[in-house]
């Protein structure tokens, strides 16, 4: 196996991709041994990454409170290289989006310094309400100034914010009315909305070049990492304390937030990223066609499999890969008529089990995921077998070629062709679709047995639906054989240990870090394929917290995905 | 009406006086001539917009059979020969690909308005909108307003890579953002500034100063999106100074009501009501100011428009339809081509039904529509329709058939940014870079 292993793993997964070589070259296998120690961390860019509408949220209610509310409607995120989190490092910020910050940043803060609010959220209390109180000010700015901007205020800051609540104060002789301004200005700053990234000098280590991350730059991207959310107290203590610069200080915050109940709600935005759920926001479905489709349903598909997920990997610390084979599920009623499956609660959720004749297995039969990649009238093997491939395998499917002779394709109502499988294979005939169309369609064709919103069928216009088909490996007729084939593939743990470090750093991957991404690969492997251990090893690994200042954006695998582009063709 | 300025009204209001400041309401706040105002001798404002359908259309049906003025209104276009000398339309023109691989249906799209083709999203210029906006639109609360009535959360309005603005998709959640708080009815009675509005102000300005200290902090790349961070929080920090003023009396505006709330999905019927009603409450904030800029998405470039109890959406359809024996074209697909433009005669009604002058809002308009594509079964960039509505306040000739001879479509937006005052000799790249105007547009 040792010389498959000095493939670059980019170039394994482009030949993988193509799916033309056999599956022999397992990740992990019995190499073990020889990357058990990280290699030495070549490191990345800083990267001025945006809050994203959950981060913001969440951080507003651990620093005020969960009952604090946001008004605002949130742009919504960029996708970049298949992540939102790599948007957030990329997005600009509309007037739309300063309108709305500036919107819930006044909620925030009317609501903080509010009669019912103020002696709990605020420090000290001035002697006169109607009057500036400099001692106060100070404690106020001081404190809030920690929380929101991750980090103490400079001097020159804490005076700016103290003069702001005295003049407001003056103006409005209304000493609350001037921390309320203060706040607005502190959730308006660039430095609370954006994570801002500060390196400090590599000095004497062994890094040669390398910076690293300063104490609060990286407690911003552990606990944005490990929890969704903002710096708690404990970790701004260690990070002034200068315990994140030590193995075992960090080791501590990192087992810490992991073990936390905060750590649920990073696997969510993680998942809720790879699943592509911001297309939730524009699914809709034909009301004639898909009567049982409604705003409940989406939301409920959405949670189900995020249920299901939490459950399997934090709850259960189960193996990543039986997530396309457990039957395990949660369902409330209103999914129950989607799925015909009997809910016995009346309100709420339900933990059960996909029986065994119901054609369900893994999150990929899920309805969230039929429904998001289908028409509002139809489903899409086509849709379905891309987002399959991008999604779980991390394989790239081109754009159509832009002219195309769609002759050959017939009227869906036509009799002569009455399933999806009968129009593609006249689609396949045109040799410049047929590349991609066999990447794809094979795996969609298989998930025909749901309609468009996910509802089981066995036929489509008076046919009998065929679901044989194949995912770069042995054929298989169900759904149960494609449950088994994402499970057994090697790219599925591949993709989503690059998808997770991705999503922990916010940029693409540098060509540099193979070897890095190898490592964690196996030991992705070695701790059983499980999420938690693998964000842990992240969050350990030197590379995480690694700048190299002369690895821009540019420096990304651009002629890899070039290759893969031109492997998947075939 | 002189005589006050705005910093005596701020002194009072600084020093906690109330003031309530009664405004008249002229009979007749316009010249003779009815182009500008009498009592400033401010103009007229001139307003740019942008309105976009997508999936092109069926050439036999639109694109009319002679040039000029007495041009034969093609069948499709018929819903709009009212507007005929109002209207200029543009065919034959096409965005040069030079090579550059066409992403369907948004290639053409973003190399029409932006100059320069692109194999994705990630546009190499700002959109042509954007430079209009920087140009004319710095002075109203909103820089630009931005619409899509299909229940797409998108826009092709970009200022870089990565900066579309987002648009409203709901139109009570546009009446909210135009018309709730932070609105001045511009004729109403009295005007008292508020003391709050202006600490805001002082607040975001300080945000604003600590500009250089952060630009030095950050790479290359990070200081253009902290630029755009700040340049958005001036439009804000804008937006709370107009509050400051009384605003310029507007001659028969009449604050409009609350939209109902409308299913936001691509059901024909359900888009061509919420685009009628997002255009009427675009067309009362243009005429009260609110913004001189916009951009109006009917249907995405991918078209997902329905008819109910259908199983395909138009784009698919233009795939998949075979074309009609008799009709010779793709009979589904020209029934939404057909929509597209009824809906065109909407947006244009909504701006023609306020009378600004001696003419009508539309007048002072200058409205670029267009397409993504000409034949959207094979996503050709050649060719993409084109009209212009309205002449810009006097800035533009309209009234004819034009047909580009496959010239680079670039010249129609360089014509069109010259119109709007922008300093722009040269645009667009390779095959597309032109400094020709199209002078027929050119009054």
């Amino acid at each position: 196996m040792v010389t498959e292993l000095q493939i670059p793993p980019l170039l394994t997964r482009v030949v993988l991709a193509a799916s033309l070589l056999s599956t022999a070259i397992l990740v992990g296998c019995d190499s073990k041994s020889q990357v058990a120690a990280e290699p030495e961390p070549v490191g990345g860019p800083t990267v001025m990454r945006r809050l994203t509408e959950s981060q913001y949220r969440a951080t507003i209610a651990d620093i005020f409170g969960a009952d604090i509310p946001v008004v605002a409607r949130f742009e919504r995120g960029l996708r970049a290289e298949g992540l939102l989190a790599i948007g957030t490092g990329e997005s600009g910020m509309s007037p739309f989006s300063i309108e709305q910050y500036d919107a819930a940043a006044r909620s925030v803060a009317t609501a903080a310094v509010s009669p019912g609010k103020r002696a709990v959220l605020l420090p000290c209390q001035p002697q006169d309400d109607q009057i500036f109180d400099a001692g106060c000010a100070e404690r106020i700015v001081s404190d809030y100034g920690l929380r929101l901007f991750r980090r103490p205020l400079s001097s020159a800051e804490q005076d700016q914010f103290v003069a702001t609540v005295q003049q407001a104060s003056e103006q409005l002789h209304d000493f609350y009315a001037g921390v309320k301004h203060a706040l607005v200005g502190m959730l308006m700053s660039p430095d609370f909305l954006l994570r801002i990234e500060r390196s400090t000098a590599g000095e004497s280590d062994t890094d040669g070049e390398l910076q690293k991350l300063d104490a609060w730059s990286k407690a911003s991207r552990l606990s944005y990492f490990l929890t969704n959310s903002t710096p708690d107290v404990e970790l701004l203590r260690a990070a002034a304390a200068g315990e994140l610069d030590s193995e075992d200080g960090l080791q501590r915050q990192v087992e810490r937030l992991i073990r936390s109940p905060r750590f649920e709600a990073a696997v969510r935005a993680f998942f809720e990223d790879m699943l592509q759920y911001e297309r939730f926001a524009d699914l809709a479905k034909d009301p004639s066609i898909y009567p049982a489709f409604n705003s409940q349903v989406a939301a409920d598909a959405r949670e189900q499999t995020l249920r299901t997920v939490v459950d399997h990997l934090i709850a259960r610390q189960g193996d990543y890969r039986d997530l396309f084979t457990t039957r395990k599920t949660f369902l409330t009623r209103s999914l129950g008529i989607v799925y015909r499956l009997p809910v016995v609660t009346r309100n709420g959720w339900e933990e059960t089990q996909y029986p065994p004749d119901s054609h369900r297995v893994g999150i990929q039969s899920n309805i969230d995921f039929l429904a998001l990649h289908s028409h509002p009238g139809r489903s899409s093997p086509t849709l379905r077998g891309e987002a399959l491939r991008e999604i779980f395998l991390c394989q790239e499917v081109p754009d159509p070629p832009a002219n195309v002779n769609f002759a050959v394709v017939q009227d869906p109502s036509n009799q002569s062709m009455p399933t999806a499988r009968d129009r593609l294979t006249a689609h396949r005939t045109e040799p410049s679709c047929a590349g991609c169309h066999k990447i794809m369609d094979p795996v969609g064709l298989t998930l025909e047995n749901y309609d468009g919103l996910g509802s089981y069928r066995t036929h489509e216009n008076g046919a009998l639906i065929d679901s044989s088909g194949s995912l770069d490996g042995p054929d298989f007729n169900d759904v149960d054989g494609l449950a088994q084939a994402l499970h057994d593939h090697p790219e599925t743990p591949r993709c989503v240990v690059e998808k997770m470090y991705r999503f922990a750093v916010g940029r693409d991957t540098v060509w540099d870090e193979r070897a890095y991404m190898d490592y964690l690969i196996h030991r992705f492997v070695d701790v059983g394929y499980r999420i938690p251990e693998l964000m842990q090893t992240i969050a350990l690994s030197k590379n995480f917290f690694a700048i190299n200042p002369d690895s821009g954006h540019g420096v990304t695998n651009k002629h890899a995905s070039a290759a893969t582009e031109k492997e998947v063709r075939l | 009406m002189s005589k006050f300025n705005r910093r005596t009204l701020l002194r009072g209001a600084l020093q906690g006086i109330g003031v309530g400041v009664a405004l008249p309401l002229l009979d007749c706040f316009l010249d003779t001539n009815g182009k500008a105002f009498a009592a400033t001798g401010a103009r007229l404002p001139v307003r740019f917009g942008t309105w976009i359908w997508g999936c092109g259309f069926i050439p036999e049906l639109w694109v009319p059979s002679s040039t000029g003025r007495d041009y034969q209104m093609p069948e499709h276009l018929k819903p709009v020969e009212s507007y005929r000398d109002q209207l200029a339309i543009l065919s034959g023109f096409d965005v040069k690909l030079d090579g550059v691989p066409n992403k369907p249906h948004v290639t053409g799209c973003l190399g029409l308005r932006t100059g320069v083709p692109v194999p994705n999203e990630n546009v190499k210029a700002p959109t042509l909108d954007v430079l209009i906006a920087d140009q004319i639109g710095t002075g109203t609360r909103f820089r630009s307003l931005e619409l899509s009535t299909s229940g797409i959360q998108r826009s092709y309005s970009y200022r870089a890579a990565g900066s579309a603005n987002p648009s409203e998709v709901s139109p009570l959640a546009l009446y909210k953002r135009i018309f709730g708080e932070g609105f001045q009815d511009p004729n109403a009675m009295a005007f008292t500034p508020d003391t709050e509005v202006m600490v805001r102000q002082s607040v975001l300005s300080a945000v604003g100063e600590e500009r250089r200290k952060l630009m030095r902090q950050v790479g290359v790349a990070d200081r253009q999106r902290l630029d755009e961070y700040f340049t958005s929080l001036r439009q804000l920090e804008q937006q709370l100074a107009l509050q400051l003023e009384p605003p310029a009396p507007v001659q028969g505006f009449v604050m409009p009501d609350a939209p109902p709330s409308t299913s936001l999905d691509s059901e024909m019927g359900n888009v061509m009501q919420n685009h009628k009603l997002m255009s009427g409450l675009l067309a009362k904030a243009l005429q009260c100011n609110q913004t001189r800029v916009f951009n109006v998405l009917l249907s995405d470039t991918t078209s997902n428009l329905r008819r109910p109890g259908a199983t395909t959406t138009h784009h698919t359809l233009t795939h998949e339809e075979p074309d009609d024996k008799a009709l010779g074209y793709q009979r589904e697909v020209a029934w939404f081509a057909q929509q597209s433009m009824l809906a065109w005669k909407d947006f244009l009604d909504e701006l023609s039904s306020i009378r600004e002058g001696d003419g009508t809002l539309l007048d002072n308009c200058l409205v670029l529509a267009h397409s993504d594509c000409s034949i959207a079964k094979a996503h050709a960039v050649e060719g993409i329709p084109m009209m212009i509505a309205g002449s810009g306040g006097g800035r533009m000739k309209t009234g004819f058939h034009l047909a580009g001879g496959a010239d680079p479509i670039t010249r129609v937006g360089l014509t069109v940014q010259q119109a709007m005052g922008v300093q722009v000799e040269r645009w667009g790249a390779l095959s597309m870079e032109t400094n020709r105007t199209v002078t027929d547009l050119m009054v």
